[in-house]
This record gives C-alpha cells, structure tokens and sequence, in this order.
C-alpha cells in the first residue's frame, strides 16, 4: 500500500532515516507479504510460503527487514518466528520455494521502523536531532494510533508483553515537541483490518466513527499512524465516514492524519511539500484527503 | 410476539475440535465461556459477531453453520482477544483457521475474491492500476514504479509459480483475470 497509494510515507521514512545515518537499502522483487488480514485467512500455508519468498530477498542481502507497515510486520514477523522453531512447516515451505530456486534459511530479523527508532536509535538521540522539545514546544496535541499488529500478539513482539497501555509510540513521537492526548478507548483498532474494510466497508467505518468522536472530544488536532492501511482508514475513511454517517455524528470530522515520520521531518526542520503534508495540486483523487494546511498554519509552518 | 424458531442441536460433535487440535490449536476445547473475548471485541459492540458464542459453536461441532456464516468475517483481527482470553486459547489464529477452512468450502465473500484474483495477476492485493499513482509517487521523487514484482516481470511469475504450487489458484478460482464484474480494491 506505501507505494502504491501514500508514496510520501516512504519518501518521508527515507528522509527521516537518513538524517539518522541509517541506510535503506531496496529490495527487489517483493510481492504483497502478503497481507495478514485477508490472504492468510483465505491459506495459511501460502502466506507462509509467499511470506517466506520475501524474506529470502532479505536474506540473500544479508540484511534485517525494515517495515513501515504493521500489517506487513504482523506477516513477516510471524512468518519468520514459525518458520525458525517449527521444523516441519519449515520443510514444506521449502518444498514450495526450491521450486524457483529459494530458499528460507532463517538468517535474518523483521524490524518495524517504530521498533528501530525507539531501540536501535534511542529517543534521546532522535531528540537531539529534533528543533523542538520540552523546552520548545510545536503545541499540537496529538492522537496516536498505535494500530493492532504493532503490538499485538505480543509475545513474540519486543515491547515487553506490553499491549494493554504501551507508551513507547508516544515517547518516540514526543521528540517533535508535541503532546501526545489520552483519548476514550485509545488502544481500538481502525477497523480496516481481518478483510473488514475490503468485504463490509461500512462496518469498518463505524469502528472508525467510534474512534474519531472521541478523539474530537479529547480536543486531538492531529492523529499519527505507523500503519497505511490505519492511515488510509482513518484519512480517506474519514472523509466516508462524514457522508455515509451524516446524520448519526454531530458534525463532519476534520482532524488531519500524518504517519509519524512526516511528524519527525517536521521536527527536523523539513519543508511540508516535501513530505506529504500538502497535497499535489496537478493529480486528484490522492491523499492526503483530509487537509493538513490549517493545522500547520496553526503552528506557524510555513506553507 | 413473533415465535422465535428454537434452533435446536441433534448432533454434537468433535469435528472443528479434532481439525483444530490437527492444526495446532488444541486449547480451543479449553474456553470455558468467560466471556472477556467478546467484552474486548471492537467489532462484536457493532456487529453480529459474538467471538464467545462461536468458540462454543466450534466446541458443539457445528461446522457447516460456523463456516457458512458471513459473521466469521466480521473479525478485524486486531488479537485483543488472544491477548486477554485466561485459559491461553488462540481466539484469532482459530478464526483464521475457520476462515481457511470456509474458504475450502467455497465460502468467500465477493471483494475478497477479486482480491485473490489481483494478487495472482499482480503479485499485489494494491496495485498501481492507474498513471496517478506513478505519478505521485514521481511527485515525492521517487521512481514512478517501485522495485516490487510490478517492475521485474520475473518476480512475478515466481510468485504465481508459488501460488500454483500450493494450489492457491485452484482453491480461490482464480483462472480469469476478469475483475470487472467483482466490486473491491482502494
């Protein structure tokens, strides 16, 4: 879905990252993960052997996987975790694969860029980098979106078993100076997940009314994502929930979306054209559908 | 009052158990009914799906009413469910397994097919189906199409190779490119 949908949220990562002196590299050939929510239900055992062909690009580079996705993480990682410990499943895979000539040999790891950022980079050396902090607020209040995947299960994740109030999302994007609002049922899913959004697009939708009016009541100006299919449900569904749900809601939302490493490039002193927060004006139909400029306007970027 | 039809059970059984415990999943006989499954579910609060009542209906051995039932793909799969469920029981990877097992049935809903259908073509549930996203992408600096399978042809034969080898094309039908007549797609 990045990119092919919200090009801006690779550009900005790439940005981000390599202010950080972090190099990605591109891997080629990739295919979906392919995405947990619908093709794992349809066969496991294909989004174990297609899951497995990706990662074996990685490991033919010799390097980790970095994800911006947490529906890519929740694939990759998880096909990677069973794929190591479980020897029979790992065969049969490899049955599959030897046929165009791969092979899963279990030799690298699945990162989520949140995960990268907050252990590999540390938040206080993210903040260092930043134009803003404590003593120099960007007053924005923030609704994050940490999103399902991210966490959950979290067994196999690192942020401790922690998936009941995690914090970590919000240490990393507070760098920016901005503060990030405890809002009503934070932790809920967006609801385009699990085939929701492709199958029965107005139930997903109710999930995401839910979780707008109680960011509208908790006074959040903008939300921020790690995930573009969060992204994408809570941005452009945003705009379907305002018409379809017309009069079941008070009034039209209008909270602006932004994948927190457009936020970061802010931070870091960035121009908004330059990572997605002001839409294109030569193409239509493309995101971001909910406008960023009042918002920034408000904190005086220039736009 | 309307008479309520009483939907009785003749027959139980321990068929989902037994496919379930073959798949890995034994603690799903474990549920012991608490309920925290179904107090966490965002899509139960808004919709038919009650994760308690099917994880009784697999326990009861009523296949074929929990596998052609459109509720089943009324789960977001956001694993609060797992996470919180005291006896340990894999309440998402069950739905998944069941949502595998209707599959094999022929019970799909229509914009997943088109979905599967895309993914065979493509090697993507997302393509770049129109020049504005190219563009777009050319917008943010960079190339109009991305190092995916849709720009090495041989990347994606390899997927379909995949697909056909584990009989993903037989089993979602996806023989026909034609996606004109099936909704779905962002």
């Amino acid at each position: 879905m990045i990119p092919n949908r919200y090009p801006f949220i690779e550009s900005a990562t790439n940005n981000v990252f390599e202010k950080l002196n972090i190099e990605l590299i591109e891997m080629e050939g990739a295919s979906c993960c392919p995405a947990p929510g619908v093709f794992r239900g349809f066969d496991i055992d294909t989004w174990l052997v297609i899951g497995a062909r990706n990662i074996t690009i990685a490991e033919e580079l010799g390097l980790d996987i970095a994800l911006m996705c947490n529906g890519c993480y929740g694939s990759l990682l998880e096909v990677n975790h069973t794929l190591k410990h479980d020897k029979e499943k790992r065969r049969i895979v490899n049955e599959h694969l030897a046929k165009i000539g791969r092979e899963f040999k279990g030799s690298i790891n699945v990162r989520h860029v949140v995960d990268i950022l907050y252990h590999d980079v540390g938040v206080d050396k993210i903040q260092q980098r930043s134009k803003y902090g404590r003593k120099t607020p960007l007053n924005l209040k923030l609704g994050l979106h940490y999103g399902c995947h991210l966490t959950k299960p979290s067994e196999i994740r690192p942020w401790n078993q922690e998936s009941e109030k995690p914090t970590f999302f919000d240490e990393l994007v507070e760098v920016s100076g901005c503060k990030s609002i405890d809002y009503k049922d934070k932790f809920l899913c967006c609801g385009a997940g699990g085939g929701v959004r492709g199958a029965f697009k107005e139930v997903s939708l109710d999930y995401t009314r839910e979780k707008l009016e109680n960011m509208k009541a908790a006074g959040i100006d903008v939300i921020i994502t790690a995930c573009p299919f969060c992204h994408l449900q809570l941005d452009l569904g945003q705009v379907e929930v305002n018409k379809i749900f017309k009069d079941k809601i008070s009034g039209p939302f209008n909270i602006p979306v932004m994948y927190f490493t457009q936020l970061l490039g802010l931070a870091f002193g960035m121009e908004p054209e330059e990572l997605g927060l002001i839409r294109s004006p030569d193409l239509t139909g493309i995101p971001p559908f909910i406008p960023l400029k009042p918002v920034l306007k408000k904190i005086g970027v220039k736009v | 009052m309307e008479n309520i039809k009483t939907s009785r059970i003749t027959k139980i059984n321990d068929d989902l158990s037994d496919l379930l415990r073959d798949a890995g999943y034994l603690e799903a006989s474990s549920c012991i009914q608490c309920g925290t499954c179904s107090g966490g579910c965002p899509s139960g609060r808004r919709t038919a799906f009650k994760t308690r009542t099917l994880m009784k209906k697999v326990q009861l051995g009523l296949t074929e009413e929990v596998l052609s039932d459109k509720e089943l793909w009324f789960c977001s799969t956001c694993y609060k469910c797992l996470e919180r469920c005291p006896r340990g029981v894999p309440v998402t990877d069950v739905i998944i397994y069941l949502r595998n097992l209707a599959v094999q049935r022929g019970y799909i809903q229509g914009p997943h097919h088109a979905l599967c259908k895309m993914f065979y073509k493509t090697g993507h549930g997302v393509p770049i189906n129109e020049e504005k996203w190219s563009k777009l992408r050319e917008h943010y600096k960079l190339k109009g199409i991305p190092p995916t399978t849709h720009k090495f042809p041989e990347a994606n034969k390899e997927v379909q190779s995949l697909l056909k080898s584990t009989r993903f094309d037989e089993l979602t039908k996806v023989g026909d490119y034609d996606l004109k007549d099936e909704e779905g797609g962002e």
